[in-house]
């Protein structure tokens, strides 16, 4: 979908109907739905927020900050050594000083060893915070998308909450085992070999800096230019798939109308330009990482140079020249390493916030903490005064009061965006109406105790989504603790028998994934046996507007038939069968209730109602004579 | 320099992780299949199977390719030679000119000598890495090239046996995936020759440097295998995790409204964490290894560079070697880790590489379909022109079926008289479709043969039979260009022609308010016209080419009852020549049924009766047919605009 639409929907979390607070403390301005991965917070606040929704992370910086101390010494222990052999071992006075130089070289793997436990122990704690954290953030993250509203209104945003709960902790994971892992060792081995320096001498310390200096620049304004190059090869990418895609889908078009020279043309174009952007992000990689060994090779000459010709003024001994020569050659990789990791850092980070962002969402439909029950049997219905908008300011509903009887079937037609299905959402407070109320069985749904809602109303939505199970798993998840037993009576009691037994594993024939095993008719008559086994007092439907061959809808009506019996029933209907049938119309237009009253009083009204119902007579029985 | 990162274990090591090493976007690693797996080539016949790869692929872009083994070569030579100008610069400058022994300006040459190094070495890694990148793009390229070519020209029974996001897959991350282990080769080259150069420098030098060496290189060696080999099983197991994970949680916000309407929302998020726990389960074991095997690999070079020092003091003493030989030898050591790192790097892409190819190979050797093919095989006894006006069409005993033993189609009979509406009717999946699209030769009958104007299809040129039939069909596609190249489709028409056809079709209203009218650019297949309007574009199109014979699978469906019938009752022109056309059309509303002269019912894979539809409603299985479309009140409202 749009980017505009995403927005919307997020305006839509960000615009809470009722009181609901999200319960972070630190708030996080960040649009979970944006793709933009150049949005985000700063990395303090970031830091801040991340803590307070995984209290786990506080235990990983200070076992980063002992990791990066002790690779830093590491990488200290070489140098010093051989200016130590150098200036007291080799060139002391005496000549060479060989127990020096043992002691010395003792001492040195020493370190060396201790610091190799060391830094064991450590990468290894920090690789217990990174998967507590990632397990924390993933866990809760996916509860949370489950309770906000959002999650149930629409379908353009699955993708992107999948990507968050997957690819952005993932990448976020990548970044821990690699990225941080780095910036902790490299910023380390930066700080402490240029301090040594310092030591060693102060004049070669500043040399060092003023020649590095230009490299971090440098390397962001390389890296801008590689990051726009690939940004636009990723859409030479899309533009080639796209194509392929196209031509795959039309290829029968494509060979009926021989067209095939100028699809080729198209194709191989789209790849030529692919290449094009491909060799310009290259360019820019290849010359990205060689500027260290430049700098390197700049870096080395200005410490050997300086370092030699001044000597005498600085008062520079042969090792402390050719420490600072090792500690210099080890100085430009870590600022090429970071430079190297800056661009995923960024990316991290970004879906980091974005994480977060989502579970501070606040919880929009917030469950009552001692909710009332219904009295089993057939509910009656009335909706007050009900006003709703997914965006603030456009309201879908206008002003909506509807009174139903129990045990009443009810059609809601109207045309698309009319807000019948709106209606159908807020009558099972999928959301709840910014002014006005719903009433079921004489209770407000705000008050009704969640599982009494969902066992006393049911909505049998358009495709009845199924699990990747059988059939029977499938019927099971229609209420708590069904059996198979119950499976079966439910079936039985909708006559799906016969149509159960000519599935290929009857009842426990696999639905595949999304239930695509089966066809649409025959997911609504799940989704119906389903809806049958919790009994509910009030059934809401979701008719599908796709065709159903002949065969299954005449089951289907026959099991629908049966579901209704001794319930509430408002249907959203597509059909003219459910509407002739029903014991009430409610007409919608443009978010109002226009009509009202059975069909046989509405059809020859000559209203909003009656043209629908010519459409439809008109579309499916004219020739019907011939 | 590094080329890789420390905190990279050698068995997951994606080249991704490497920014640019891999190209954006990260694709996705293509599924090896079981049967591809056991398949996988070990040991020799891995390494085998890889040169055969990478010298195929060289063969291709044979210069770039030899200069990336070059600029590889070089900076191996540039490395050692950087090491041994750091010892010459102790010798002739520090040392030296510290003891007042050389005069200062050994400092400049130093410094030029050290700066000329860097330099170079920079030079050689641009050098490899960008004639590299462009081996691996243009083979790439040449790699797409030749995919896009083969789904333009395979037969549509292998579209059938291919989703579309199956051929995506093979010509975006296979292409990528199959490249994969070209990038390393280069630098893999420059490894080898850097050990070389290494071995070769460190015995110039002092042969108790190049024992050290012998010692520590192989250490270094074995390490690596063995944590390598350890991770292997974790890492793919973690590789399961992940996807197990991105399933679970796909799955359930798919059907977040089903799991909020049940309650099932603890269920489900039990379901996750299990995924999740067992995620970072799998991550962890891989932890622990990697959080030893890095320190060591480290540890090992840095214990070898103070034995070095060790031996170097003794050996200064003895006078074998001086304080710089002993000085470039800690700096040649410090890279030796390096090639430890990523000499795993090719052999492990090398896999995914081989399994990627073997997917696009397996694509480039479909054959040509059946009206592909011959357009490339002689005409001369073709019929490349049949008499004028709307020709007959027979299908005489026609068989069809995709797979071997089941028939679609079987001994189909059927005679439709020049310039005849007839309608095809038949519940789904007898074949109506099918029979269309044999018509046009989109798949070629098995057995029977079909003739048009007594002509057989096989004998007809492709153009000739192009021209003259013309089928739309029941989906109808339109390309994402504007509306007027959609309807010319190649073709030279000016603005009259294409609005007169659109008239034809109901079309030109709606054409003519669209914001660019005629230069309306489609949406994504065509979403930004309703179903009605996209069927009567594809009619259009169809028209345009003022064909003899029009067959509409099913082409109306969406269009308004009343509309179509405009539209069906135009088709029939006003009775000249040129205008005239033999009409067969796919009908599931009795309107259109209505509008046929005569009627072909069809009933799996066989016509069953013929005749007019009072005639037919005698046929008890047409009959409830009919009745069940007249009850079948799916009130998909038709558009008129």
């Amino acid at each position: 979908m749009t980017s505009t639409d995403e927005r919307n929907n997020r305006t839509l979390a960000a615009e809470p109907a009722g009181d609901a607070d999200g319960g972070s403390t630190v708030a996080l301005d960040v649009d979970p739905f944006s793709e933009d991965p150049t949005e985000r917070p700063g990395a303090m606040q970031l830091l801040r927020a991340g803590i307070a929704a995984t209290p786990e992370l506080r235990a990983g910086l200070t076992t980063a900050i002992g990791l990066s101390v002790a690779n830093a010494a590491w990488r200290l222990v070489v140098p010093v050594a051989l200016q130590q052999v150098l200036d007291r071992g080799i060139n002391g006075p005496d000549g060479v000083d060989i127990s020096f130089v043992l002691w010395a070289c003792a001492a040195a793997a020493a370190v060396v060893l201790v610091l190799t436990v060391v830094v064991q122990r450590l990468t290894l704690a920090m690789a217990r915070v990174a998967e507590d954290v990632l397990y924390a953030l993933r866990t809760r993250a996916f509860a949370h998308v489950h309770r906000l509203s959002i999650a149930a209104h629409g379908e353009s945003k699955t993708g992107v909450l999948v990507s968050r709960v997957t690819s952005d902790i993932e990448t976020l994971a990548q970044f821990a085992t690699w990225g941080a892992v780095n910036w902790t060792v490299s910023s380390g081995v930066l700080l402490v070999s240029l301090i040594t320096m310092f030591i060693y001498s102060w004049q070669l310390g500043l040399l060092t800096v003023v020649v590095l200096a230009p490299v971090v620049p440098i390397m962001v304004f390389v890296q801008r230019r590689q990051l726009v190059a690939y940004d636009t090869l990723r859409n030479r990418v899309g533009d080639t798939l796209g194509r392929i895609a196209e031509t795959v889908s039309g290829v029968r078009v494509i060979r009926a109308y021989h067209h095939s020279e100028a699809a080729r043309g198209d194709l191989h174009g789209a790849i030529g330009d692919q290449l094009a952007a491909q060799l310009k992000a290259r360019f820019f990689f290849s010359i990205m990482f060689p500027m260290s060994d430049l700098f390197g090779g700049l870096l080395l000459a200005v410490v050997a140079g300086a370092g030699v010709y001044f000597a005498g003024a600085w008062g520079l001994s042969a090792g402390v020249i050719v420490a600072c020569l090792l500690l210099a050659n080890q100085l430009a990789q870590p600022i090429a390493e970071i430079g190297e990791v800056l661009d995923q850092t960024q990316t991290a980070l970004a879906g980091w916030g974005k994480i977060l962002g989502l579970l501070d969402q606040p919880v929009d439909v917030v469950e009552p903490v001692a909710g009332t029950t219904l009295s089993d049997g057939a509910l009656p219905v009335s909706v007050e005064h009900v006003t709703f908008s997914y965006l603030p300011g456009q309201p879908v509903l206008h002003d909506v009061s509807l009174d139903i009887a129990a045990g009443t079937s009810v059609a809601i037609v109207g045309e698309t965006g009319s807000g019948k299905t709106t209606m159908s959402k807020l009558l099972c407070r999928l959301a709840d109406p910014q002014l006005g109320r719903v009433m079921v069985g004489g209770v407000d749904l705000r008050d009704l105790d969640p599982d009494a809602r969902r066992r006393s109303i049911r909505l049998v939505p358009q495709d009845g989504f199924l699990f990747d199970d059988t059939v029977a798993a499938n019927v099971a998840l229609g209420r708590r603790g069904a059996t198979r037993q119950d499976v079966d009576e439910a079936f039985s009691m909708l006559g799906l028998t016969s149509w159960v037994s000519g599935l290929s594993d009857g009842a426990d024939t696999q639905v595949g994934e999304r239930g695509g095993g089966l066809s649409v008719g025959e997911r609504q008559l799940v989704a119906l046996a389903r809806a049958q086994l919790a009994d509910p007092g009030l059934l809401l439907l979701d008719e599908a507007t796709s065709n159903v061959d002949p065969e299954t809808e005449r089951v289907l009506g026959l099991a629908l038939t049966a579901l209704s019996e001794g319930r509430t029933t408002i249907s959203v209907a597509h059909r003219l069968s459910t509407a002739e049938a029903a014991q009430l119309v409610v007409v919608f237009d443009a978010g109002r209730i226009v009509e009202l009253g059975p069909h046989d009083e509405l059809a020859g009204a000559g209203g909003v109602y009656s043209r629908l119902y010519e459409s439809w007579i008109g579309n499916t029985r004219s020739g019907g004579g011939a | 320099m590094s080329e890789r990162s420390p905190a990279d274990p050698p068995a997951t090591a994606e080249p991704s992780s490497e920014p640019g090493e891999a190209d954006a976007p990260p694709p996705e690693a293509p599924q090896v299949t079981a049967a591809e797996s056991e398949q996988r080539p070990g040991g020799m016949r891995l390494a085998r199977s890889g040169v055969r790869l990478v010298a195929r692929f060289a063969r291709m872009e044979p210069w770039p390719f030899s200069l990336a083994l070059f600029g590889g070569t070089a900076w191996a030579a540039t490395v050692v030679g950087s090491t041994v100008v750091i010892g010459l610069v102790n010798d002739k400058a520090i040392v030296p000119v510290l003891a007042g022994t050389t005069d200062r300006s050994a400092a400049i040459w130093a410094a030029l000598a050290l700066l000329a190094v860097g330099v170079l070495r920079g030079g050689s890694v641009v050098l490899r890495r960008w004639y590299g990148s462009v081996t691996e793009a243009r083979v790439q390229a040449e790699l797409r090239r030749r995919v896009a070519d083969r789904v333009l020209a395979m037969p549509l029974s292998e579209h059938r046996k291919r989703p579309t996001g199956q051929l995506l897959a093979v010509a975006d991350s296979d292409v990528t995936f199959s490249t994969w282990a070209l990038m390393p080769v280069p630098l893999t080259f420059g490894l080898v020759a850097l050990l070389v150069f290494s071995v070769i420098s460190l015995l110039i030098s002092d042969w108790t440097f190049a024992l050290i060496a012998a010692v520590l290189f192989p250490l270094l060696v074995g390490v690596s295998r063995w944590f390598s080999s350890r991770m292997v099983e974790p890492a793919t197991r973690s590789q399961e995790k992940v996807a197990r994970v991105s399933a679970i949680a796909h799955e359930s916000f798919e059907g977040a409204l089903v799991v909020k309407t049940l309650g099932r929302e603890s269920e489900e998020s039990d379901r996750f964490n299990g995924a999740a726990g067992a995620l970072r389960t799998q991550r962890l074991r891989l932890a622990r290894l990697s959080a030893s095997y890095h320190p060591l690999v480290d540890a090992l070079p840095l214990l070898g560079m103070v034995a070095l020092i060790a031996v170097g003091a003794f050996r200064v003493r003895s006078g074998a070697v001086t304080s710089g030989e002993v000085l470039a030898a800690v700096a040649l050591f410090g890279w030796l880790n390096f090639p430890i790192r990523v000499a795993g790097f090719l052999f492990e892409s090398l896999p995914r590489s081989l399994v990627s190819m073997g997917r696009i190979e397996s694509l480039l050797e479909v054959s040509d379909g059946a009206d592909a093919a011959q357009e490339h095989s002689a005409e001369g006894r073709r019929h490349d022109r049949l008499p004028p006006g709307p020709p007959s069409v027979r299908f005489d005993g026609v068989g069809f079926g995709f797979e071997p033993g089941v028939e679609v189609l079987s001994d189909v009979n059927l005679e439709v008289r020049p310039g005849e509406v007839m309608a095809l009717v038949g519940a789904t999946g007898s074949g109506k479709s099918t029979l269309s699209e044999l018509l046009v030769r989109l798949d070629e009958p098995t057995s029977g043969r079909i003739e048009l104007g007594g002509v057989a299809l096989d004998e007809l040129t492709p153009s000739e039979l192009r021209s003259t039939i013309a089928l739309v069909f029941q989906e109808s596609f339109l390309f994402a260009t504007s509306l007027r190249d959609n309807v010319a489709l190649g073709r030279h028409l000016d603005d009259a022609e294409v609005l007169e056809v659109l008239q034809r079709a109901r079309a030109r209203r709606f054409v003519e308010e669209l914001p660019d009218g005629l230069d309306t650019v489609m949406g994504e297949r065509g979403v930004t016209l309703s179903g009605g309007q996209r069927q009567r574009v594809a009619l259009a199109r169809a028209l345009v080419r003022r064909p003899r014979v029009l067959v509409l699978d099913d082409a109306t469906s969406a269009v308004d009852p009343v509309v179509e019938a405009e539209i069906l009752g135009g088709l029939r022109g006003d009775g000249s020549e040129d205008d005239a056309m033999t009409v067969l059309v796919v009908a599931h509303r009795l309107s259109t049924i209505a509008l046929a002269d005569r009627i072909a019912f069809l009933d799996d894979g066989r016509v069953v009766a013929v005749g007019t539809h009072d005639q037919l409603l005698e046929h008890p299985g047409y009959e409830a047919l009919v009745t069940a479309y007249e009850r079948d009140d799916v009130a998909g409202v038709g558009d008129r605009r």
